[in-house]
C-alpha cells in the first residue's frame, strides 16, 4: 500500500522544493532593488497603484459560495465508493444514490432560485 | 521502519501545527496551521492503509473546511488583522479543565484494549464501503439522513444570508 504512495511523496517533496526554491534564490542572491522606494515594495497590480486595504470586510453573500463548494465536495466523497460499487449494486441500492443526488439538486435549484448565486 | 519514520514525521507535523494554531497570535495565521494539521492527519490515514480517508481528508477539509474557515474570518470586521490576546481572565480554570479532560482521555486510552485484525486490508474494501453505504440493512438510512443534513445545511445559510 505504501508503496503506491512513493509518487505522491515524490511529488510532495517536488512540491516543497518548488516553494522554498522561490523563496530561497532572491534571498540567496540577496535580489532587492538598489534604491528602495514605497512605488518598488508595493504589490503588484496590473501596473496601477493599489489603493485601499486589502483585509477588508467581505460580504456574507460569499460565505454561501463556500458552503455550496463544501456540500458538493461532502456529496462527490459519499457518492466515489457508490460509483465504485455500481455494477454490484441491485437496482434499489443504485436508486439509493439517485435519491441522494436529487435531493442535493433540489438544494442546489433552490439556492439558485433564491438568487444567492448571483454575483454581487 | 520506513512507516515508523513517516509515522514520526506525520505526527510531528500535526502536533508542532495544532500548538501552532492555539499559541499563533494572529487569527488567521492559526487557520493556515490549522490545515498543515489537517495535512499531517491526511498523511496519518496514509500510514493506515485507508488512502480514500487521506484523499477525503484533503477535499473536505483542507479544501472545503478550509476555504469556509477563511471566508468566515473575512466575514468579521478586523477581528483577523489585531494581535489578539492568547488568554483572558478565566485561563486558570481552563487549565484546570483542560488538565482533566487530558487525565479522562488518558486513562481511557489506556484502560482500553484496542483490538487488531490479522487480515490486511483488501483491494476492493473501497467497494465494500460503497455497497455497504447504500444496503439498507446496514448505512443505508444514515446515508440518505446525511444528503437531507446537507441540504438543511445550505437553506440555513440562505435564509441567514437573505436576512442581511
Amino acid at each position: 500500500m505504501l508503496e503506491q504512495f512513493t509518487f505522491v511523496g515524490f511529488l510532495f517533496l517536488v512540491a516543497l522544493f518548488l516553494g522554498l526554491f522561490m523563496f530561497g534564490v532572491p534571498w540567496l542572491l540577496r535580489l532587492r532593488p538598489r534604491k528602495s522606494s514605497s512605488y518598488k515594495s508595493d504589490p503588484y497590480e496590473c501596473g496601477l497603484r493599489p489603493h485601499g486595504e486589502a483585509w477588508v470586510q467581505f460580504k456574507a453573500q460569499y460565505y454561501i459560495f463556500a458552503l455550496v463548494f463544501l456540500v458538493f465536495d461532502v456529496e462527490a466523497v459519499f457518492l466515489f465508493p457508490w460509483a465504485l460499487a455500481y455494477h454490484h449494486l441491485a437496482f434499489y441500492a443504485v436508486l439509493e444514490g439517485v435519491i441522494f443526488i436529487l435531493l442535493l439538486t433540489a438544494a442546489l435549484i433552490y439556492v439558485w432560485r433564491k438568487g444567492a448565486l448571483e454575483w454581487m | 521502519m520506513t512507516q515508523l519514520v513517516l509515522f514520526v514525521i506525520f505526527g510531528a507535523i500535526t502536533l508542532a501545527a495544532a500548538i501552532a494554531v492555539v499559541t499563533a497570535r494572529n487569527l488567521f495565521h492559526a487557520v493556515l496551521w490549522l490545515l498543515l494539521a489537517f495535512f499531517g492527519v491526511a498523511g496519518l490515514y496514509v500510514l493506515l492503509e485507508a488512502p480514500f480517508f487521506a484523499a477525503a481528508q484533503l477535499f473536505i477539509y483542507m479544501g472545503a473546511i478550509g476555504v469556509l474557515i477563511i471566508y468566515a474570518l473575512m466575514l468579521t470586521r478586523g477581528v483577523m488583522r489585531q494581535q489578539v490576546p492568547l488568554v483572558n481572565d478565566q485561563w486558570a480554570l481552563v487549565a484546570v479543565l483542560a488538565v482533566a479532560l487530558l487525565a479522562v482521555l488518558s486513562w481511557l486510552f489506556l484502560q482500553h484494549t484496542w483490538p487488531t485484525v490479522d487480515q490486511a486490508v483488501g483491494p476492493d474494501s473501497l467497494r465494500t464501503l460503497g455497497e455497504a453505504l447504500v444496503d439498507p440493512g446496514r448505512y443505508g438510512f444514515p446515508f440518505e439522513v446525511a444528503s437531507v443534513l446537507l441540504v438543511m445545511a445550505l437553506i440555513g445559510a440562505v435564509t441567514i444570508v437573505r436576512e442581511r
